[in-house]
């Protein structure tokens, strides 16, 4: 569904991505790892339109998509959070959602519609009407996702979407992926720190150091890969 | 349509709005032609700030250079009139038309080459400042010398040529701001209205969500310029000169929008509740000063900064939204 296929990116002489290439299946849920500096948030800000590639070609659904605005990636089907969340302070938590939503329909009542069931979903139900800028860190985590999905996308990229939470939140946001993944088919790609997180969401593991890829495949493999074990998992205990 | 612009507003706000309607339509009755003038500039600086408030409030733009469209449309309907006697209901037309143009340029400039918050703000000021001093040496509208309406004691008001008594032009700008401001409740109901806001707040989210963020920027410049230049052509009709010095001046910019920043940014009545705070009280206090002897120039201005000063101290996101709890009306009124 997704092909990312030789991505270079350099800031300044500053390789952050380089030679690049993975895949993500269609509705397969695939993590993207490495340590900090890696590379990660560059290969989503790529996919994500947010800058073109040097080099490289990403396409999804068959169709290229580098050098596309990054509303124009969302409207082919791309969703995305970020990892510095971003929410419309100054607007409703449903508003906030209300925006996602009204990308699939041009009528406001019938995406305050779409916009309620997604809010419902992420449980953020009870806060409707209160302004984003009074929400704690989960739940500006779970606004962004709640964004993000109203929009409707084919593939959901997450940028650490469970950094910071505690691991009942962190479990319970799982449950709502996998459960999207499941009955909807829905394809993600996910950038993540929090290895409960990736071990149990993740199909497939890529992993990025200095700015390319020294290992991808299932999970259990990944992470007793050698080259891995010691750029990046060395002294941690993996799950 | 109608059900649906009522729809979700607070009882209570509809019948005070109501009332307010009712009280400015029988206020030249009872009141004296003083007042009426008054009335007329507090409803001017309604429908003006209401106007810049689509740009600043409801998309995030700083416009400090509004005076170009009020004066862009006064010139152009005005020159119309002297020079072939058509009327400003037809030259609105090319107000419209001139300073819908002259906002896209302004636009395009900016959002194609990403110029953005402050400096955003200069360059409208930029092509303010250019308009004054152009129309200084532009012969057709006689240049810095002044274009000067004819004006003759009119035994009735002519609606059709604009030229009549105050209170007809009380009338015609009650009803601008009345329909400025159906608009805007329209407006921030709608998809362009959730898209400005969501711009508005964060530029970067907004066009992760699909957002065009060229297009609706775009859209709030042209459609704000369009709507203040109807203000312009009142404007010209109403004091019958235009001297480019006055009327592009950046200090015309700076008056439209404190009524807003004052009321509240973003808000529907805030452009109201700021345009009635601000002209009330400045030629209440001019009045008061006269009345006392007391006749210094400049108290207006610093009347101004006072009342802006204690908004920004006290009141940071204007007078309206704590008014609008008092009254137990939700924020947006």
């Amino acid at each position: 569904m997704l092909e990312v296929d030789g991505l270079s990116k350099s800031f300044r002489g500053l390789h952050a991505v380089q030679n690049a290439s993975f895949a993500v299946p269609q509705g397969g849920i695939v993590g993207l790892i490495g340590p900090n500096g890696a590379g990660k948030t560059t290969c989503f800000n790529a996919i994500a339109g947010v800058f073109a590639p040097d080099a490289g070609s990403i396409a999804f659904a068959g169709k290229p998509i580098h050098g596309l605005r990054p509303d124009q990636v969302c409207a082919a089907g791309i969703g995305r959070t970020f990892q510095i969340v971003k929410p419309f302070a100054g607007l409703t938590v449903l508003d906030n959602i209300v925006v996602g939503a009204l990308l699939r329909s041009k009528d406001v009542s019938a995406a305050k519609n779409y916009a309620a069931e997604i809010m419902e979903r992420l449980g953020l139900g009870a806060k409707a009407e209160l302004p984003a800028s009074s929400l704690t860190l989960p739940d500006r985590k779970r606004l962004e996702v709640a964004r993000a999905l109203a929009t409707r996308p084919k593939l959901l990229l997450l940028d650490e979407a469970m950094a910071g939470l505690r691991p009942t939140e962190c479990d319970q946001i799982v449950a709502v992926f996998r459960e999207l993944n499941r009955s909807e088919g829905l394809t993600i790609l996910l950038i993540e720190h929090v290895m409960r997180a990736v071990m149990a969401l993740a199909q497939k593991i890529v992993v990025l150091h200095h700015g390319e890829v020294i290992a991808q495949g299932a999970p259990q493999d990944v992470v007793r890969d050698p080259a891995v074990l010691e750029c990046y998992l060395g002294e941690e205990t993996v799950v | 349509m109608i059900a649906r612009l009522l729809e979700g507003v607070p009882r209570r706000g509809l019948a005070m709005l109501a009332a307010l309607l009712a009280f400015l339509l029988v206020f030249p009755a009872f009141a004296s032609g003083y007042l009426v003038s008054l009335g007329f500039l507090i409803l001017y600086f309604a429908y003006v700030g209401q106007a810049w408030n689509i740009m600043m409030g409801f998309a995030g733009q700083l416009s400090l250079g509004h005076s170009l469209y009020v004066g862009l449309g006064a010139y152009a309907a005005a020159a119309l009139y002297v020079h072939f006697g058509l009327s400003p209901w037809i030259g609105l037309f090319a107000s419209i038309a001139l300073c819908a143009l002259a906002g896209a340029a302004i636009g395009f400039l900016a959002f194609r080459f990403g110029v953005a918050g402050v400096y955003f703000a200069i360059l409208t000021i930029a092509f303010a400042e250019f308009a004054r001093i152009g129309f200084d040496h532009f012969a057709w509208v006689r240049g810095s010398s002044g274009l000067f309406l004819p004006v003759a004691n009119y035994a009735e008001n002519d609606l059709w040529n604009l030229r009549g008594s105050p209170r007809m032009f009380y009338y015609l700008m009650l009803g601008m701001a009345a329909g400025a401001f159906v608009l805007c409740h329209a407006l921030l109901r709608s998809r362009v209205g959730y898209y400005w806001r969501a711009i508005r707040e964060s530029p970067e989210a907004a066009q992760a969500l699909g957002v065009n963020l060229f297009r609706y920027r775009m859209i709030a410049v042209v459609l704000s310029a369009a709507m203040t230049s109807l203000a312009g052509v009142v404007f010209a009709f109403y004091y019958n000169n235009l001297f480019p010095e006055q009327i592009f001046h950046v200090s015309r910019s700076i008056e439209l929008i404190l009524g807003p920043i004052i009321g509240g940014i973003g808000t529907l009545v805030g452009p109201l509740v700021g345009a009635l705070l601000l002209t009330g009280l400045a030629e209440g206090l001019g009045e008061l000063l006269l009345a006392l002897g007391v006749d210094v120039p400049g108290v207006k201005q610093v009347f101004y900064g006072v009342c802006l000063l204690l908004v920004v101290m006290f009141l940071p996101d204007g007078v309206w939204p704590p008014l609008a709890r008092a009254l137990g009306l939700n924020r947006k009124g």
